[in-house]
């Protein structure tokens, strides 16, 4: 009988894991009543836990914007930090519904690993160095020991702008941004190098921000992005129109505290980003609010950008490319219609 | 429910079962311990099979579902990454994953490789102390091993790392651009200069070969000579003086066919020379310490198992305190040391995969890190690198199982 319980029990467990893959995503969250979330372990201004234990960020409004827009409550989330190195494998294998943690958009990440849903910050690799070395580009960098992270685009960028420019250079790799800046700090390394956001990130934390700077070289491209799973375009479309609608909602002057007199507003294009007209969110399986919902709870991505990275902040990094379309950036979302 | 399984009744069973087997056709099928026995075993093996197999179904076919490319292809794409330390294996950011792979391995045998030998060395050294009679060598030793046994493993690498790289100085501290420098320690690790053989250095190693040929030979006749008329012949000074002196002496004859090419300070740190990165040194302070305090409580606990009349016998012979150790008592206790050092040096090994904490490009850190974020080939990765540390961790056991059996206790 102890046998056959056995056989029974493990015929369960069997049968359960191989459930796990067949739901559509979207089943799969409404039925646990949240959105699991992949963040970065600790980037001020992207993803990081306040002093309360409460996640901040650009990257965490994205999330908390996705469970607005599916639950209509911005805290029906969950994150799991993670590292550069396992962020991928703890999205290809289910563990998290969505990775929002600044990741950088490249072909083969689209076809290995996931499908980006859209760019919710334009970055560039640059290089930081203490200012006492007297360096002013990148270019006299010869020589140096050079501190970046494992596992990310940045280690290979900086591999080949070595090589490109016929460089020496000695690369130090660890695995947490953490050990990166310590390292970098106790002088292990001559240049930090990362996204220039990351820099800025960074740079707060290290014993004496001032006395680096970072280099006017930008070498590589760096669109940062959230992404979802292969296989479940629904779940992709909720992803990638959740964030159109938050760029929409800025370029429309929609903010959280005009949300709701803006949703009798007369403006076709409006309403229908609101949900007041046509029947865009029931096309993805969501409420036709939700982009309302998001903007009311997270607020627009211009709102998200001043209070998680912008002048306003440590981070102090002006908008730049990242302005919208209409005001010299290059932001630009597909119409919601 | 389940009568047969009584205890009682299965012992009586098991009792008739060889005589009544055969003759006895009254017993039913599901009474005779014999064929139950059968029927269990081919139960279990068939859930074990069972079991086997839909992990490995239920992984192929959810890899196929999600569009993930098995195989081992990626190894031949090239990485396109650094490696700040590439020992024995010519590496540039051109070579493929199969490169890196070699890399990581050759990184984790040395560290492994040397950290053992410390560790066993330093283990030796305290768990001898550890039973010193002088006080303070006996409480210094206590203090050392209950210390270094009881804090994590990773503290202690991530203190050693900077424990080495605080206190010392930048290279820009201690040298001028375009300064030759033939013997460094700063914080981008010890620099030296790089010996380079010229014509004729080949001979230095001839001597040196042939220096210890020479030393095995006498080292035959004086132990014969000790067995025949009990005299003593000083061998430890008088090999130590062929392999080290005749080569020396070569050296010098053939006009010292050696060149040494020191550093050249750029403008951020030293070019050139050899290297030995501060994570290696951190990581080898670090696994060395932590291993060596087990290692000196299996020292001792073997050294305690040997009977204390050993030592007085040896003593009522005459055989003085260092020989009476070495010879009498280290022996003995070595069979009781041996297979829980096994385990020591096995865990020396696995623990070395802690280095990818501090940048030492270990097989872990190089290959099941980066590559396998690079390729996303998680499976294959993760095979490849549990097939390494299992290869060694068995070389490493069978080596020690073979050395064990010769010192063995042998009855007589």
């Amino acid at each position: 009988m102890q046998l056959v319980k056995t056989i029974a029990v493990s015929a369960a467990l069997a049968a359960t894991a191989g459930l796990a893959n067949a739901g559509e995503t979207l089943d799969a969250v409404n039925g646990k009543g949240f959105v699991q979330c992949g963040v970065s372990q600790g980037l001020p201004g992207f993803s990081n836990p306040d002093d309360q234990g409460n996640w901040t960020g650009l990257d965490v409004d994205f999330c908390r914007a996705v469970a607005a827009a599916v639950f209509n409550d911005a805290d029906a989330v969950k994150f799991t930090p993670l590292s550069a190195k396992v962020r991928f494998t703890a999205l290809t294998s289910g563990e998290i519904d969505v990775l929002s943690r600044n990741t950088t958009w490249t072909m083969s990440r689209d076809s290995d690993f996931g499908e980006f849903v859209g760019v919710n910050y334009y970055d560039g690799q640059g290089f930081m160095v203490p200012k006492s070395l007297g360096v002013s580009s990148a270019m006299e960098l010869d020589g140096a020991a050079v501190c970046t992270n494992t596992g990310t685009t940045t280690e290979l960028n900086v591999a080949d702008f070595f090589r490109a420019n016929n460089l020496d250079y000695t690369v130090v790799a660890f695995e947490k941004a953490d050990e990166v800046v310590s390292a970098y700090d106790a002088g292990r390394c001559d240049v930090y190098t990362t996204d220039r956001s990351g820099l800025a990130a960074q740079r707060t934390k290290l014993s004496e921000p001032d006395d680096h700077v970072v280099l006017p070289e930008i070498i590589s491209k760096e669109p940062l992005g959230p992404l979802v799973r292969h296989g479940d375009n629904q779940w992709g479309d909720i992803a990638r129109w959740t964030l159109n609608c938050m760029i929409n909602a800025e370029e429309m002057g929609v903010t959280s505290a005009n949300v709701v007199e803006m949703a009798s507003s007369d403006n076709p294009g409006i309403k229908r980003l609101l949900g007041t007209e046509g029947d865009l969110g029931g096309k993805i399986g969501l409420d036709n609010e939700f982009c309302a919902n998001v903007v009311a709870s997270v607020g627009n991505y211009g709102e998200s950008y001043d209070r998680n990275v912008g002048p306003e902040t440590p981070l102090k990094l002006d908008r730049g490319v990242n302005a919208l379309w209409s005001q010299g950036g290059i932001l630009y979302a597909a119409p919601q219609r | 429910m389940r009568p047969f399984l009584l205890p009682t009744e299965s012992r009586m069973a098991n009792n008739n079962s060889p005589s009544s087997a055969g003759v006895a056709p009254a017993v039913s099928f599901w009474r005779d311990p014999d064929k139950r026995a059968i029927i269990y075993q081919v139960i279990v093996v068939s859930v074990i099979a069972w079991f086997v197999y839909s992990i490995i179904n239920n992984t192929a076919t959810n890899m196929e579902q999600r569009g993930l490319a098995s195989g081992f292809g990626f190894l031949s794409t090239s990485a396109g990454f650094g490696i700040i330390s590439t020992p024995f294996v010519p590496y540039t950011e051109e070579s493929n994953y199969f490169t890196v792979f070699l890399v990581g391995l050759v990184n984790t045998i040395i560290i492994a490789a040397i950290g053992c030998l410390f560790a066993l060395a330093l283990g030796f050294v305290v768990g001898i102390a550890r039973l010193s009679s002088n006080w303070l060598v006996q409480k210094i030793a206590i203090f050392y091993i209950e210390l270094f046994r009881n804090i994590p493993l990773l503290l202690q690498i991530l203190f050693w790392y900077s424990a080495v790289l605080k206190p010392l100085p930048g290279p820009r501290e201690l040298h001028e651009a375009g300064e030759k420098v033939f013997f460094s320690i700063n914080n981008r690790g010890m620099i030296f200069a790089e010996p380079v053989g010229q014509p004729g250095f080949e001979n230095v190693w001839y001597t040196f070969f042939a220096a210890i040929i020479v030393t095995w030979v006498i080292k035959k006749w004086a132990n014969a000579r000790q067995m025949k008329t009990g005299q003593q012949f000083p061998m430890f000074f008088v090999g130590l003086l062929l392999i080290v002196g005749a080569p020396l002496i070569t050296y010098v004859l053939t006009g010292r066919p050696l060149d040494f090419e020191p550093a050249q300070m750029s403008r951020f740190a030293l070019q050139g020379g050899v290297t030995i990165i501060p994570e290696f040194v951190a990581l080898l302070l670090a696994l060395v310490i932590y291993t060596a305090s087990f290692i000196a409580e299996i020292v001792r606990a073997g050294i305690q198992a040997v009977s204390h009349g050993q030592t007085e016998a040896a003593s009522a012979l005459g055989i003085k305190p260092t020989h009476r150790m070495r010879l009498v008592v280290v022996p003995q206790a070595m069979r009781v040391i041996v297979p829980p050092l096994t385990s020591q040096f096995l865990n020396l090994t696995k623990n070395s995969s802690l280095a990818t904490a501090i940048a030492y490009p270990d097989l872990f850190s190089v290959f099941a890190g980066t590559t396998l974020n690079q390729t996303g080939q998680a499976v294959e990765i993760m095979a490849m690198t549990l097939a390494v540390y299992l290869t060694l961790s068995l070389l490493t056991s069978g080596f020690m199982n073979w050395y064990n059996s010769r010192i063995k206790l042998v009855e007589r």
